[in-house]
């Protein structure tokens, strides 16, 4: 089990790094396809998006608390787009909701 | 000079992703242990892959011992989005940037460094990436080691609180650019609610959920390609970037002092 499971960890981590690495070093020019490169500029907000919601209102120990954190990383974010301020202000949030109401 | 200054904006912004990695880390440790890995390997394990749900793969798979053809193809699956961050990436750096640094680069595309170079106008510089890495990293794999060594010992009121951290920064990575830019905010918004479906619709909720968030980044990014492509958008883009590079270099101001 021991032998095998560095075996594992090799193929997965070399497979991984393939996954990253290849786009990185394969496409080097600019795309000029328009499409691909809408497609492009709109990954990120899409896979953002997704990943944070629901995700984020069963991440904490209550849906409440979770769905605090949510609305008050958009207020703050709507406000003041810091990520550092957006990420502790949601975690305060959590947490004192957590503390005094729940 | 430049290469400095990004490096330090990485570190800082890294910091929050650091906090969040070491509490997720810590459950993937206790996870790992649970599963037969040693503290050492679950640590060699987060230092090669930086990958949550990857990870958390990883360990099913040897814990069912079910080969190794079918780790590549599981690995392949469910990191699939990496695949399609660093085509991203790849269009945001230089385009003379060294092969050392775009595999270093590569190397570091997680969703949540990815996530806070979106925010970075263009051309991207690798050294936030890697100074983002060098802060982030070490909370990734201490939180697993320790996970695994010494498992429940975080309070259940902190690492609830910590677990929004990394979402909160994806939120200040989406809705800024939203208040610019309708068709951002409407991707934004369709996200969600595709996400939210997606998660409780009978059969599909079964899937993955690696493989919903390809599914809706494919399904969606797409359509947004067709009905608003970026050439009709350049200087809308162009103006929301340089604000946002403006923005963060007040902000570095302020901390500096």
């Amino acid at each position: 089990m021991s032998n095998n499971t560095y075996i594992y960890l090799l193929v997965a981590a070399l497979t991984i790094f393939a996954i990253r690495a290849l786009p990185l070093t394969l496409i080097q020019k600019e795309i000029k396809n328009r499409f691909i490169r809408s497609f492009l500029y709109y990954v990120p907000y899409v896979t953002l998006s997704v990943m944070t919601f629901p995700a984020i209102i069963s991440a904490t120990s209550s849906w409440i608390s979770g769905t605090v954190a949510f609305v008050t990383a958009i207020i703050v974010a709507w406000i003041d787009g810091n990520l550092f301020k957006v990420a502790l202000s949601s975690c305060i949030a959590v947490y004192a909701v957590e503390a005094f109401f729940l | 000079m430049q290469n400095k200054k990004n490096y330090l904006q990485g570190l800082r912004d890294g910091t929050p992703i650091s906090l969040g990695y070491f509490a997720v880390g810590f459950t993937l440790g206790i996870a790992a242990k649970a599963m037969g890995l040693t503290a050492f390997q679950a640590g060699l394990m987060s230092a090669t892959m930086h990958a949550s749900a990857g990870e958390f793969a990883v360990l099913t798979v040897i814990a069912g011992q079910s080969g190794y053809l079918s780790m590549i193809i599981t690995q392949l699956v469910i990191n699939m989005r990496y695949f399609l961050m660093a085509c991203s990436l790849s269009q945001k750096i230089d385009r003379d940037t060294s092969l050392p640094k775009r595999l270093l680069l590569g190397y570091f595309v997680t969703d949540e460094i990815f996530g806070i170079s979106v925010s970075k106008k263009e051309p991207l510089n690798p050294f936030y990436n890697f100074g983002a890495a060098t802060i982030a990293s070490p909370g990734w794999i201490l939180g697993t080691v320790l996970g695994a060594a010494i498992g429940n010992i975080l309070p259940g009121s902190l690492s609830s609180a910590l677990s929004v951290a990394l979402y909160g920064m994806f939120l200040a990575v989406v809705i800024p650019p939203s208040k610019k830019d309708k068709t951002i905010a409407a991707v934004v918004v369709i996200s969600m609610i595709g996400s939210l479906g997606f998660s409780t619709m009978p059969f599909i909720k079964d899937f993955a959920a690696s493989t919903r968030i390809i599914i809706l980044t494919i399904v969606i990014a797409s359509i947004a390609a067709i009905v608003r492509p970026v050439d009709d958008r350049q200087l809308d883009e162009a103006e929301t970037h340089e604000e946002l590079g403006q923005k963060l270099a007040e902000d570095e101001e302020e901390v500096q002092r």
